[in-house]
């Protein structure tokens, strides 16, 4: 199993969050809308632009700037 | 017995906080801010039995901590107002995320109670939700109810009435554990904070010592505020940082987040919900994503859904709009016909009813638009919009969300900046809103428009419609390169971090959009009331005053009634019209001259030798001076400066004949003074609308930013211009 950046994963890839490395008010915020680790997540889309790209956590659906996905940190394949 | 209790609705974004608010309120709302900032507070009053209740609804948020000012507000109105009882609403089809709040909500102790909303839909999953085992483990009353319909409102008014009755306001934390790294070093904060006496029966001191730990700056302050006793609390604080950064490699407050997370997780599989295979509502948003935000489809729709949202505005709009130009402009004329003439007639009919009369002209379109708005907010599209948009508009620095804002205002040429700037309160980041609202006014509003088309038919001729295109180009580069500079200078600083929820889509109700939109057209309408009439008046007296001397006025009078004799005794059709044409031209002549000696006209004559660096002379100073007031004014002033008597912003071909033929002007001031219109001060309403949506500091500065600009880029393009074509 690897460990990759959340950046990293293709869109329909699952994966587990291991570690969020962000601080701050980044950090709060993310950790407040439900990324922390043991969260099983799903890439469902990006943006026209590839950037930001769209998550299925907790029965919900999350958009984040890539710049954001690489604070976190999954771990692939394994859902 | 009758009794007065006062209850806060409190939950996250789009848990359908607002819709149980306005189910419970109806009509009987009041919307105001919170005390020295921008976050609307939202109170309402109802009965219950013979009971008066009244309901508080806190700003959406997801956590709270003391980083946002939703956040901040909340948490300072439960400490500090104590509600009988704080009713979290959540949804319940989003339970694990929702109760990071709710389980906030009771560490702080408050007297809480659960609503389980949206329970119609988890039901329709075929999911279920052990409802009196949650409770059981909240140590909180839990109900389930359906905001929309009403279902469980009852049940959850008499359960907050019996919570607020039996805890009289005393706080009865939860206490949920957080490991064997952080429980001891907790138990041993709170116990220094109780010896020193800083929780004054607002806070529990376990709450403090978390917060503490997780680095809140409100409570680093009030600890700090203790002075020397508090340094063992930092030391302590320190070195449990330390610890847990060298052992689990992280801070203390990830590792709060996750036992909360934990502590929930923890509750949800025992029992309390049936695992869920099917999410049936948001395959169904999933489904409608595919095709809304695709990479190609996405764009091209969201182009086609502003489109209609602009042509439906107006033409809906047009017909009420008519009614009240209609209803005003008779207002007028009868009063003028009732009152005798002179000064007063003057103030009563061109200053209060033009004035005010011009403003809420537009309130047909700011219902509309805002009617529109609201579903798109409230369906849930909105938040697709900024995502699709926001890797673009970030380049400038500012937020997926400014798209709507910018749009309103113009960026379809058209717009207003009054709705505009008010839209842009759907920005969560205050300097990506601040910024958002200081650019909004650079577009091509409706006002601006009937300039560019006079200036346009009069120099640029065939080409007109291509130098409108040009306009609506140069505003949206002007927009967004001010935007990039007021974010790399004033409003400095890191992009406010996007994380945003993509709800499922939903119809709005429509009791939420009649009473949403009504609010914003409301606050237009009071300011149309006071403010505006005011400057209304002042401006109109600027452009009256101090008039023609005796003897001027009585040489306009003596050939008028030369004129209206010799018309009396012709009995020649053509000489007649000849003979009142000539009497026309004599009227334009007095409203000029009158113009010209007024103090708008002194003002325009003292800034000639600065404006002459952009080419305009001083009748060209009065119509911009007169623009302040509102862009309308600028075609009309510019038809009286140019003694071509009354000139209607609709038909104003013979004004651009007289403009093309005048000597002091060419192509070179043409583009000038578009440049200029486009970028100058926003119009007094819109300064008065950014006073409330920013503050009155940034209100002025956006009078002197765009003005500074608009004077910089015109006498530029001024002197580009005369070396290029004349």
């Amino acid at each position: 199993m690897d460990i990759v950046c959340l950046r990293k994963l293709k869109v329909n890839e699952k994966a587990v969050i291991s570690a969020v490395k962000a601080e701050g008010e980044l950090g709060r915020r993310i950790r407040a809308m439900g990324l922390v680790p043991n969260t099983e997540i799903k890439v469902i889309g990006e943006a026209p632009l590839k950037d930001p790209v769209a998550l299925r956590l907790k029965g919900f659906t999350l958009t984040l700037r890539n710049s954001e996905a690489d604070y976190i940190f999954v771990e692939q394949g394994k859902s | 017995m009758k009794q007065n209790y006062e209850f806060a609705l409190a939950g996250n974004p789009n848990a359908g906080k607002t819709t149980m608010f306005n189910t419970l309120t109806g009509g009987r709302q009041r919307v105001g801010n919170y005390p020295g900032v921008t976050v609307e507070k939202r109170e309402g009053s109802m009965r219950f039995g013979s009971d008066d209740l009244n309901i508080v609804d806190l700003p959406g948020t997801y956590s709270l901590t003391a980083y946002t000012q939703e956040e901040l507000v909340s948490r300072t109105y439960l400490v500090d107002s104590k509600p009988g009882c704080v009713i979290n609403i959540v949804d319940a089809t989003n339970l694990e995320r929702n109760l990071y709040l709710t389980v906030q909500l009771l560490e702080l102790g408050s007297p809480l109670v659960v609503a389980l909303n949206m329970m119609d839909e988890v039901r329709k999953q075929g999911r279920h939700i052990n409802t009196s085992l949650l409770s059981h483990h909240l140590r909180a009353p839990a109900i389930e109810t359906v905001a929309r319909t009403g279902e469980g409102k009852d049940d959850m008014i008499t359960a907050a009435m019996k919570m607020s009755c039996d805890r009289q306001g005393a706080l009865n934390p939860l206490v949920i554990t957080y490991g064997p790294d952080l429980d001891p070093v907790i138990t041993q904060i709170a116990d220094m904070i109780e010896d020193l006496k800083l929780c004054d029966g607002r806070f529990p001191s376990r709450w403090l010592a978390i917060k503490y730990l997780e680095g809140d700056d409100q409570i680093l302050d009030i600890v700090t505020k203790a002075g020397e006793k508090s340094e063992a609390i930092k030391k302590l604080a320190e070195k449990t940082a330390k610890h847990c950064k060298d052992t689990l490699g992280i801070y203390p407050e990830s590792l709060i987040a996750d036992y909360r997370y934990g502590f929930i997780a923890s509750i949800l599989k025992d029992g309390v919900m049936a695992d869920d295979s099917a999410l049936d509502r948001v395959i169904l948003s999933d489904r409608i994503d595919a095709l809304l935000t695709n990479r190609f489809f996405g764009p091209v729709i969201m182009l086609m859904v502003l489109y209609a949202m602009f042509a439906i505005t107006f033409k809906l709009g047009a017909a009420p709009m008519g009614w009240l130009e209609a209803l005003f402009g008779w207002l007028g004329d009868t009063v003028a016909s009732i009152m005798p003439d002179g000064d007063l007639e003057s103030l009563v009919v061109s200053g209060v009813i033009g004035g005010v009369g011009g403003v809420l002209g537009f309130v047909p379109l700011i219902i509309i638009m805002f009617m529109m708005v609201t579903f798109l907010e409230d369906s849930g599209y909105m938040a697709r919009m900024a995502y699709m948009m926001d890797r673009v508009l970030r380049i400038f620095g500012l937020h997926g969300s400014s798209v709507m804002p910018l749009i309103i205002a113009g960026g379809i040429p058209g717009g207003c900046a009054v709705p505009g700037v008010m839209a842009s309160r759907i920005l969560r980041s205050p300097k990506e809103k601040l910024a958002t609202l200081l650019v909004v006014p650079f577009m091509n509003c409706g006002a601006k428009v009937p300039v560019f088309i006079l200036i346009c038919g009069a120099f640029f001729g065939e080409k007109a419609a291509l130098a409108m295109f040009g306009a609506t180009i140069t505003s949206w580069i002007f927009a967004l390169l001010a935007a990039r500079f007021l974010r790399s200078t004033l409003i400095r600083g890191d992009a406010t971090p996007f994380l945003m929820e993509l709800p499922p889509y939903r119809l709005p109700t429509f009791k939420g959009l009649i009473i949403h939109t009504w609010e914003r057209a409301w606050q237009y309408i009071k300011k149309a009331g006071t403010v505006i009439l005011g400057l209304s008046v002042i401006i109109w007296a600027g452009m009256t005053y101090p008039g023609l001397d005796e003897a001027q006025k009585a040489g306009f009078e003596t050939k008028k009634s030369e004129i209206q004799t010799k018309i009396s005794s012709v009995s020649d059709n053509d000489e007649k019209a000849g003979l009142e044409a000539k009497l026309e031209e004599i009227s334009a002549e007095e409203s000029m001259k009158t113009l010209r000696v007024s103090y708008a006209g002194m003002l325009g004559q003292a800034l000639e030798p600065i404006s002459k660096l952009a080419g305009f002379d001083w009748r060209v100073n009065i119509a911009l001076i007169g623009g302040f007031a509102a862009k309308e004014v600028i075609v009309s002033s510019l038809g009286t400066a140019y003694s071509m008597g009354n000139v209607d912003a609709e038909h104003s071909e013979g004004l651009g004949k007289r403009l093309a033929s005048d000597p002091g002007w060419n192509v070179a001031v043409a583009l000038a003074l578009m440049i200029f219109v486009m970028l100058y001060s926003p119009c007094f309403v819109t300064v008065v609308a950014i006073a409330k949506e920013a503050s009155r500091k940034w209100a002025a500065f956006s009078m002197v930013f765009n003005t500074t600009v608009a004077f910089v880029f015109s006498v530029a393009v001024y002197n580009i211009g005369m070396w290029l074509f004349v």
